[in-house]
């Protein structure tokens, strides 16, 4: 990490930011190294965004220090705003230009003279798949094509950090896995990025190093496989009970010492063990209560577990909130 | 250099998006000439009165199509979030807002050529003070482009920039002495005829068609000018507060 150091692109000393009573960044503090694929993971309203929006200019903290590229960016954005591209969650383009048009239009903003931005947007609408749309007004791009374009506009700059915003919320499958190769690509050819997600998995993939923010708190920040490790040897099973016993879960834990039994929640236990989980004598012993197993699945190790055991947050819940809110959106 | 093809392309955009839209040239032209119309005709005194009201109708023609203008290419894009990404580039603030408002100013100073050219047809206008009123529909075109700038950034939605500004408008026409020279309203009103910026603008146009001006050119447009730099200075001192959070 010491020699890393020198190496930072990003350096956050205590951020805080404040929204009137609500402490939205409570405090933080990172880095982001030259070329890593950081991840910021964390559910609705953890203040992911609060945090791109400081680091880039949209927002003011209330303390706290941002550097960037060597950069005192704290009191003054604007020093590193050309070194930046941003992908907002929402797509923000002019839905009265063509798609071709808007990345032209973004170009002159960091002063891409006329040649060099046309030439770079035929490029990046070819790269995208878009070259078809391309005189189309981007107000009747689908869902999938928005994000395309503005991750497109985000990076035809050719930007040293790229900051993206839930870059695969609301769009399907297909483009999603598109869009992470996009992004993989991106990674791969030199930028460093800076991306925040909920899909724990889409974290997993693509990040080095990631941190976890849960309301307005850093958690913990490491990287993927140093996350992983601790559990990687570990077995974990989730069975689920139909008519649960009052007692089943005492029960379970008096019989069988040598595992760790967690109620997650009614009638849904997580079990963890350092040997292989034997299941019969755990199913007789809930159905000796008159419970019923409806389900006992093993669980691969993964970040889900590390982030579950960190935050205590239920993943399902967060799923289901977020899906709620993407579809609404 | 970098700056000025951001500046540039920003006007441009604004030019192509809005400005030169159908619905505004049209609505450029048509306000101009039935402002005029209805003066000319309405005032009964015959031809004579065009050099009289002149004054009034470039004003106006500027006051309405400068500040319309600002709900769209500010209030409209900061509510669409678009604005932002103006706000993220690496484009000082100042520069940004004076490139956002450089198409109303140019847009204001066009109009206020409309109802000159169709008194020129109606009434001799040779001894006009040219210079002077370039000078004059300019300044009034920034001042009030200015004025719907404070205006747009002091709102969040678009329907109050409108409602706003014509809170503002309509009064200015009688406050300003558009068409009845101030020295003509009560006593108790003048006061607000001069903190208001339009009157200096009146004033100098007057000075400029037919020597009717009651102040000397030149302290109208220092203070003219004084009203710009203020009401630009407080609109960026408002975005600082209210849109970078
Ligand atoms: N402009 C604002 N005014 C008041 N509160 C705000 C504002 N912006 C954000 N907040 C609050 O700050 C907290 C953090 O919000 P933020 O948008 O950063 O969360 P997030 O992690 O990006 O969530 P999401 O996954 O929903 O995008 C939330 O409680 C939110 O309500
Ligand atoms: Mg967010």
């Amino acid at each position: 990490m010491q020699s890393k150091s020198n190496n930072s692109l990003i350096k956050v000393r205590q951020l805080t930011k404040r929204f009137d009573k609500l402490i939205a960044v409570n405090d933080i503090s990172f880095e982001v190294f030259k070329g890593e694929l950081f991840g910021f993971l964390g559910p609705n309203g953890a203040g992911k965004t609060t945090t791109i929006n400081m680091l880039t200019g949209l927002a003011r903290p209330d303390s706290g220090s941002i550097e960037i590229s060597g950069l005192d960016c704290s009191k003054n954005p604007k020093l590193a705003q050309h070194l930046i591209g941003i992908v907002p969650d929402e797509s923000n383009l002019y839905p009265e230009l063509t798609g071709y048009d808007n990345l032209c239009f973004c170009a002159s903003l960091y002063g891409m003279r006329k040649h060099e931005r046309e030439e770079r947007a035929r490029d990046l609408l070819e790269k995208f798949g878009l070259s078809d749309a391309a005189n189309r007004k981007f107000a009747g791009y689908s869902k999938g094509m928005k994000r395309k374009l503005t991750i497109a506009a985000g990076i035809i700059h050719r930007p040293e950090i790229l900051f993206l915003d839930e870059p695969t919320t609301g769009i399907d499958v297909a483009s999603a896995r598109q869009i992470r190769q996009l992004i993989a690509n991106l990674h791969d050819s030199g930028t460093t990025i800076f991306l925040t997600t909920h899909y724990i998995e889409e974290a997993e993939r693509l990040c080095q190093r990631i941190g976890f923010i849960v309301q307005g708190k850093i958690v913990r920040i490491d990287t993927v496989i140093s996350l992983l490790q601790p559990i990687q040897k570990k077995h974990t099973m989730v069975i689920s009970v139909l008519h649960p016993d009052e007692g089943l879960h005492h029960k379970l834990i008096s019989e069988f010492p040598e595992y760790s039994i967690e109620l997650v929640s009614k009638g849904q236990f997580r079990i963890v063990s350092e040997k292989v989980i034997n299941i019969g004598p755990l199913v007789r012993c809930i159905e000796e209560t008159g419970g019923e197993v409806s389900e006992a699945r093993r669980i691969r190790p993964s970040l889900e577990e590390v982030f579950v055991n960190i935050t205590g947050i239920e993943l399902n819940a967060m799923k289901k909130e977020k899906q709620k809110n993407g579809r609404s959106s | 250099m970098k700056r000025w093809i951001a500046f540039w392309n920003i006007l441009l955009k604004d030019m192509r998006a809005y400005y030169l839209k159908p619905p505004n040239i049209s609505w450029g032209l048509i306000f101009p000439v039935a402002w005029t119309g209805m003066f000319f005709i309405k005032s009964g005194k015959g031809l004579d009165s065009i050099i009289s009201l002149l004054p009034g109708v470039v004003a106006i023609s500027i006051l309405f199509g400068t500040t319309s203008m600002l709900a769209v290419t500010v209030t409209f894009e900061k509510k669409n979030k678009s604005f932002d990404r103006l706000l993220l580039a690496p484009i000082p603030l100042r520069l940004l807002m004076l490139a956002k408002t450089s198409g109303a100013i140019l847009f204001g100073s066009i109009n206020a050529f409309i109802p000159i050219i169709i008194a020129s047809f109606l009434a001799d206008i040779s001894h006009v003070n040219w210079f002077a009123l370039v000078l004059a529909a300019i300044m009034i075109a920034i001042a009030s482009t200015f004025l719907g700038l404070f205006i747009a950034v002091s709102v969040s939605e678009v329907f109050e920039a409108q409602t706003f500004s014509n809170f503002f408008r309509f009064p200015m026409i009688f406050l300003c002495g558009l068409f009845f020279p101030i020295t003509s309203l009560p006593i108790f009103l003048r006061p607000l005829s001069y903190v208001l910026p339009l009157t200096y603008g009146v004033d100098i146009l007057r000075g400029a068609i037919d020597k009717g001006n009651i102040m000397p050119l030149w302290l109208d447009f220092l203070i003219i000018l004084g009203f710009c730099v203020l009401l630009f200075a407080i609109s960026l001192k408002n975005i600082h507060k209210r849109w970078i959070m």
